[in-house]
């Protein structure tokens, strides 16, 4: 039976490339379109090169539309064979893509900029697809909630009024900062979006979340709020020992201190930025290069898999979340898992709110990977010192092209929208810059285009060419 | 049988009868000194034979006997954690008790059975497809590709199996060797030592990261042979478990009688042909005593190599679960543990009877 399998793989493989080879001399490219919109990649279709793959995830609930393509059988119809496996940490999951054990990965948004810019592990990276819109919240310790419940102002039911600022935190870290000890909070990694969502946030509120000096990624430079990388299933035992006094995470874990009773979610990611992106599919550039057939059926099998999720105002939420539940996948009760995912979302005790756009995996452009988007990451590098010098406009831009492919997305999504499968109008007419957006919650606009002008808004953050040391920030 | 095969084997159970340590019965020998070993189908040949195996009733009653205390211990631990267990509330709901733990058990093994229907359907559906396509005319379509689901809780055991099997086999071949050179030499002895004591306490976690650099650097082929991760995982217990051998085999060569050595010399034995007749033989025990630690310091290390070097195995399986955090995580986690030590104990015991065949054979 083996030998009969290898034979047949054998001469299976070869009777794909002559195939292969014989499309590719037939068919014409992908059409590009006029003006200044981005240009489809010429990518005729083919057999797959490399129909066995595998993916790395971490458990959280916005590895969905690899679970989905995978048990919806969309990887199937693309002719891949695609293994999901879980990864223990961020870190290993990034090495994995780099090193070639993994094909690719679902990656948070930052990983694929900072290996491209050399920001730990040097490797070229890319991001073709953008998994989802949304996604994390911020939870505090039962501790804090309880003393800054009283002074948040309330609305006319008696629940506290949303945004929440970090400003009510002020008085909590005085406090914490006359008996002497730091105010603690965590995330996922020093790239992470969560890193960023949280500083960003205490930043709006008037706390220092710290800086980066060049040698070290603790980042804790004239720090009010001490934040630390805690991996994500160690949370919310860090939160209810009292290491930490919150923490700034993706699904199930906010919910899951919630259901645990160890913690408050009180603000979520899309109160913070309106519409912010979240994880990608990350490849490795030279994957994409060498099987081009390979990552457009990838991608056509991903973005299939969000448009089911995100289906008929969420209908198919209670399959996914059924899915998602199993051990190997995220794993996480189902009950933590819908609390999140279904339209809806717990914050204090008894306060659930409808949270439609809580995850957002095919509306709103979400899987368009927007240059203004990377540019946005890259700002906030440069704002918290990871990137330590000032940089040009132009770097983000270029950065921001080599890293964001928009090329690659388009030229599946059109093969899509072709064969009728996605309407037409789920994808975005633009030249990969969003139009200034202002859904922030200091009420600051982001031009894409103008990325020093932009950090040059903000009262805390490094801006022009102030340069961090271990004795604080440099104007210069 | 040689004559000479049967003098050292009734040395052999001369020396057992000798030492009240033996924990063999004393049954066994006598049978064995009165009956020479005859060879054929003659009634006393049969006799002896059946003797061997089926028990008498007063060795049927010393066995159960030696369970009793054993039972006993393992019923009240079980009673004592079942009792304990509910009134620990941690805030994933109250510590799992044996009775969870047994049912995550089963659950675990409904999701192999599960797994294996799946992975039976998916290979007739795709041969059926493959078929269609060829009666087609579209044999050139034909997908073989292997089933690419979730590895189940029993070939997550077996992967961690294979692993501490190539991990220790590394260690052994490298530390026997040392210990060799080490025990027959005080200079080499004097010279390595320093290096072993430090290097010893070194923990698994610590050696990780430098051994996936060094793999990463060294495999970067794109498809290697074996998987990064087993083979890092498998260099980390070679490089933690190999002490034990090492040390061990170092003392058994140097503790050999020194008479046995003036005997080589008299005769005018080569190099090697000391070494295999002499040496070897009165190390054997200490060698062997050093493999059963190696084994079990191995487990216990491949258990935490395995949770960040992604090997898909027990500790792999043990960390996802962690991951999971879901309401079912910690039963499933004890269970892994239970698991966990239920086969580091059948190593041991496995490495404990080769140890005793390798004592017997060769008396020290």
């Amino acid at each position: 039976m083996l030998d009969k399998r290898g034979f047949l793989k054998k001469s299976g493989s070869l009777m794909a490339v002559v195939l292969a080879s014989s499309l590719l001399a037939a068919c014409g490219g992908g059409k590009s379109e006029g003006g200044n919109e981005v240009a489809a990649a010429a990518l005729p279709e083919g057999a797959v090169e490399k129909p066995a793959l595998k993916l790395g995830f971490i458990k959280l609930t916005d590895m969905a539309p690899l679970a989905i393509a995978k048990e919806k059988g969309f990887f199937a119809e693309e002719g891949l064979n695609v293994t999901l496996e879980p990864q223990a940490n961020w870190k290993v999951l990034l090495d994995g893509v780099i090193g070639g054990q993994l094909d690719g990965a679902h990656m948070l948004a930052g990983q694929p900029l900072a290996a491209t810019i050399g920001y730990g592990t040097k490797a070229d990276l890319i991001a073709p697809l953008s998994l989802d819109l949304n996604g994390n919240a911020i939870t505090l310790s039962n501790k804090v909630w309880k003393m800054i419940e009283p002074n948040l102002p309330k609305g006319a039911d008696g629940k506290p009024t949303h945004p929440i600022s970090a400003s009510v935190l002020k008085p909590v870290v005085e406090s914490f900062n006359k008996q002497g000890k730091p105010f603690k909070m965590g995330m996922v990694f020093p790239v992470s979006t969560h890193n960023y969502e949280l500083r960003y946030w205490l930043a709006a509120g008037g706390l220092n979340p710290g800086y980066y000096t060049p040698g070290d990624v603790s980042g804790v430079i004239d720090a009010d709020v001490q934040l630390s990388v805690t991996p994500p299933p160690q949370m919310p035992a860090t939160l209810e020992a009292g290491t930490i006094e919150g923490y700034c995470v993706g699904e199930p874990w906010n919910q899951a201190a919630v259901q645990k009773k160890i913690g408050v979610p009180v603000v979520t990611d899309e109160q913070i930025w309106h519409l912010n992106p979240e994880k990608v599919l990350g490849l490795r550039k030279d994957f994409a290069e060498k099987y081009p057939q390979t990552t457009a059926a990838l991608l056509r099998a991903v973005i299939k898999a969000q448009q089911w999720l995100d289906a008929d105002n969420g209908k198919n939420r209670e399959e996914a979340v059924k899915i998602l539940s199993q051990p190997n996948y995220v794993g996480a009760d189902a009950a933590v898992i819908a609390a999140s995912m279904t339209g809806k979302f717990t914050f204090g005790p008894g306060d659930t709110r409808p949270a439609p756009e809580f995850n957002i995996f095919f509306r709103e452009y979400a899987g368009y990977p927007f240059y203004s988007d990377a540019i946005w990451y890259l700002t906030q590098m440069r704002r918290w010192g990871q990137v330590a010098e000032e940089k040009a406009d132009q770097w983000y831009f270029d950065t921001a092209k080599a890293v964001y492919r928009p090329d690659l997305y388009m030229a599946a999504a059109k093969s899509l929208v072709d064969k009728g499968v996605i309407p037409a109008d789920s994808l975005p007419q633009t030249d990969g810059f969003k139009a200034p957006q202002s859904g922030f919650i200091d009420g600051k606009v982001f031009d894409g285009k103008k990325p020093n002008a932009y950090l040059a808004q903000f009262p805390i953050g490094l801006k022009g060419k102030a340069t961090v040391t271990a004795a604080g920030v440099k104007s210069n | 049988m040689s004559n000479v095969a049967i003098l050292r084997k009734d040395s052999g159970e001369i020396e057992a009868n000798a030492t009240p340590a033996a924990a063999v019965d004393t049954r066994n020998a006598a049978p064995m000194a009165t009956e020479k070993p005859s060879k054929g189908a003659s009634p006393e040949g049969v006799k002896a034979w059946l003797n061997r195996i089926v028990p008498e009733p007063k060795d049927v009653a010393k066995f159960a006997k030696g369970l009793i205390w054993p039972l006993v211990g393992i019923f009240s631990f079980l009673a004592i954690w079942a009792v304990l267990a509910p009134q620990v509330d941690t805030s994933l709901g109250a510590l799992p008790g044996p009775a969870e733990v047994a049912e995550q058990g089963v659950a675990l093994y409904d999701e192999y059975q599960a797994t294996a229907d799946a992975k039976a359907e998916f290979y007739a559906a795709q041969d059926a497809r493959n078929a269609a396509l060829e009666a087609a005319g579209r044999g050139a379509e034909a997908q073989n590709f292997d089933y690419a689901g979730a590895p189940t809780f029993l070939d997550q055991i077996l992967t961690s199996l294979k692993t501490v099997a190539l991990g220790f086999v590394l260690a052994s071949l490298f530390a026997v060797p040392l210990g060799l050179v080490c025990g027959l030499s005080k200079r080499v002895n004097a010279a390595i030592n320093p290096l072993v004591q430090i290097f010893k306490p070194v923990s698994p976690l610590a050696w990780l990261p430098i051994v996936t650099m060094v793999i990463s650097a060294t495999m970067s082929g794109p498809d290697p042979m074996l998987p990064k991760s087993f083979v890092i995982s498998a260099i980390v217990v070679m490089l933690c478990s190999l002490w034990p051998t090492l040390i061990n085999t170092a003392v058994g060569t140097a503790s050999i009688d020194k008479d046995l050595l003036n005997v080589g010399r008299v005769l005018r034995l080569t190099w090697f042909q000391q070494l295999t007749k002499l040496v070897v033989p009165s190390a054997l025990p200490y060698i062997f005593t050093g493999m059963r630690l190696s084994l079990g310091v191995g487990w216990m290390v491949l258990i935490a190599a395995e949770m960040l070097a992604q090997n898909p195995g027990l500790g792999k399986f043990v960390w996802d679960e962690f991951q999971n955090g879901s309401s079912q995580s910690l039963s499933r986690i004890m269970f892994a543990v239970i698991v966990i030590g239920l086969i580091g104990f059948m190593l041991d015991r496995i490495m404990g009877a080769l140890q005793k065949l390798a004592s017997r054979n060769h008396s020290a």
